[in-house]
């Protein structure tokens, strides 16, 4: 990489970490469905920059081709098609109850990130500093992702797309059964 | 692959050796100064362009007051624009509304930065390649960006509560989603040939052997198609069908926010027929002993002057395009996209695997005339399959052309089909 200083690396990290976890904020809390889903996009973009910083551009740039370019635009074309009416009758957390439950939620998995924060990280799962960059720089961005999950992955990375393919199968035959039958 | 490429990226790529860290940046916002200029006032003059160009394709004269030769026509028209007044339509959406012309210009802008538009530059701080951010996904860079083009007109379509304007924006996602696919598809082969998704290795990799549109037309057909779809331009302007929709996802829009749209579909044409130029036409490649080091002041301004010649060439080709073919049915404009053009390009990708890896066996080496010329004949024999398949009123037949027999009998059964009824209803 051309020589990112710590500083630049760091404001960088908390501007991207900002704007992820605002944008991430504002999405739960709009009652417009398509704002929210428009600062969903926001947090996708943010996400896909954090990724690039950490030398994995690939990551990056598919998390913006398939969130925020694909399954996005699906969900907004299926809130305008849906059309669903006034914010106030379609708030999920309706009740006290629920309303405490999903902070109890949100709390203990806070609290579980700052557990995994603090604890290190196991040694297979780990890799040494700037082997990310070098990796890129050889081989460049597909090649170290693209060479394990074809040889050495190869059969789990089959069956995967097997499974999506039943999947998707299955959502066009349930969505093409008829009701009037004739 | 790989050894094949290392050489020339040493010479080419940036980042072996790294360069300092001030010429790195010093170089970026020049760089980004020149593109983003020449850029802008390229995206002004090819409205002119295009009226001229029509103008000429009807046998008119065209805008010829302002200026010599109406060459100041784009100055006046954003004057015009920019003083007449903006309207809100009184329930729309008004950030979103707001925001929409400008997310739909962006994309078209961001994707400029990764395509290489001229041999590198040497200069006494060292080689200075001439892309504004030579990232090592350049291609899937450029699908990522490109994929959020759609949120602008969807975004302009539903805030303006107008069902024309709501039409023209869900019609606009459809058909971008489906030719996003079949665009992918058809670049893959050109990735299989490269060995990366860096658009310099793509363009080495044409540099040094056959340009893709010799060895891979079929990839190139598709993707041209998909570029017009991509683009919204015609044959391919459903949402904005000023005959079925007023003008479609932009009906609301006045002034200078109705002008985002129209600067921002010459901004993707400008994007489109760049990388179908990078993709397919050798980028800056000039045939001969261009491409190769030592590099020089020279060659970087004949590949530079090369690669804005072959993009001109695209944009007139869309231009003619607009003023010589109607526009698709929706349900056409379907299925060429789902039912013929994503079959074709996945069948397409299987030959060409299959070719490669079949070539590699053989010991051919990559890049060799013997590679290239394997490929090249294969290729004339894959395209003359495709066009005596399509050339058979199967797909979308001219309105000149004979019915074939299962059409002919499919519009019998409908006709009876209505005599029937009409009958019954008697």
């Amino acid at each position: 990489m051309p020589g990112p200083t710590p500083l630049f690396y760091t404001f960088h990290f908390y501007l991207f970490g900002l704007i992820a976890v605002a944008s991430a904020l504002v999405f739960v809390t709009r009652k417009s469905p398509v704002a929210a889903a428009m600062w969903l996009v926001v947090t996708m973009f943010s996400l896909a920059a954090l990724y690039v910083m950490l030398d994995a551009q690939f990551i990056g740039a598919i998390q913006v081709l398939v969130y925020a370019g694909a399954i996005m635009v699906v969900f907004l074309f299926v809130i305008m098609l849906l059309n669903l009416g006034e914010p106030s009758q379609i708030a999920d957390a309706r009740g006290l109850g629920w309303k405490l439950a999903a902070g109890a939620v949100g709390l203990g998995l806070l609290a579980e990130i700052f557990a995994l924060v603090r604890g290190t990280v196991a040694q297979p799962f780990s890799l040494p500093e700037g082997y990310a960059a070098q990796q890129v720089a050889a081989q460049g961005a597909i090649s170290p992702i693209a060479g394990p999950l074809f040889h050495q992955y190869l059969l789990a990375f089959e069956i995967t797309s097997m499974v999506l393919l039943t999947a998707i199968v299955g959502a066009v035959v349930l969505g093409k059964r008829r009701t009037d039958a004739r | 692959m790989t050894t094949f490429i290392q050489p020339l990226l040493q010479v080419v790529d940036p980042q072996l050796p790294p360069p300092s860290g001030v010429v790195y940046f010093v170089a970026t916002v020049i760089k980004m100064l020149v593109v983003f200029t020449i850029y802008m006032v390229g995206v002004a003059l090819l409205t002119l362009a295009e009226r001229k160009i029509s103008a000429w394709i009807h046998d008119r004269i065209g805008p010829n007051r302002v200026g010599p030769g109406g060459l100041l026509q784009p100055a006046a028209d954003g004057l015009k624009n920019i003083m007449k007044e903006e309207t809100y339509p009184g329930a729309a959406n008004l950030p979103l509304f707001v925001l929409a012309p400008a997310i739909a210009f962006v994309p078209a802008l961001l994707t400029w930065c990764v395509i290489p538009f001229a041999s590198p530059l040497p200069t006494p701080w060292g080689l200075i390649d001439m892309v504004v951010a030579p990232l090592p996904v350049g291609y899937l860079f450029i699908l990522a960006i490109s994929s959020l083009g759609v949120y602008g007109i969807v975004l302009a379509g539903w805030s303006s509560n107008n069902k024309y304007a709501l039409l023209g924006g869900l019609r606009s996602s459809a058909q971008m989603i489906s030719y996003e696919i079949a665009m992918g598809m058809a670049t893959i082969p050109v990735l299989l040939l490269a060995g990366n998704v860096a658009l310099n290795d793509i363009v080495l990799q044409q540099a040094h052997g056959l340009w893709n549109v010799l060895g891979l037309t079929v990839a190139f057909l598709i993707f041209l198609v998909a570029a017009f779809a991509e683009t919204n331009r015609l044959p391919f302007d459903l949402p904005e069908a000023e005959s079925e929709l007023i003008a479609g996802y932009h009906s609301e829009y006045s002034a200078m926010k109705f002008s985002m749209f129209f600067i921002a579909e010459y901004a993707n044409m400008v994007t489109a027929s760049a990388l179908m130029v990078t993709l397919f036409f050798g980028g800056w490649d000039i045939p001969g002993q261009w491409d190769v080091a030592p590099w020089s002041a020279w060659k970087t301004l004949a590949t530079g002057g090369f690669f804005l010649f072959k993009v001109m060439f695209f944009l007139f080709f869309y231009m003619w395009i607009r003023w010589t073919l109607p526009r698709f049915r929706y349900d056409q404009l379907m299925a060429l996209g789902w039912k013929f053009m994503l079959p074709l390009s996945l069948s397409y990708i299987v030959i060409m695997a299959s070719a490669i890896l079949g070539l590699d066996a053989a010991g051919v080496a990559r890049g060799s005339w013997m590679f290239g010329l394997s490929l090249l004949a294969l290729n004339v024999v894959l395209v003359g399959i495709l066009l005596f398949l399509i050339d058979r009123g199967r797909l979308i037949s001219p309105a000149y052309s004979r019915l074939d027999k299962r059409n002919v009998d499919k519009l019998r059964a409908v006709a009876a089909r209505s005599s029937l009824m009409a009958e019954g209803r008697n």
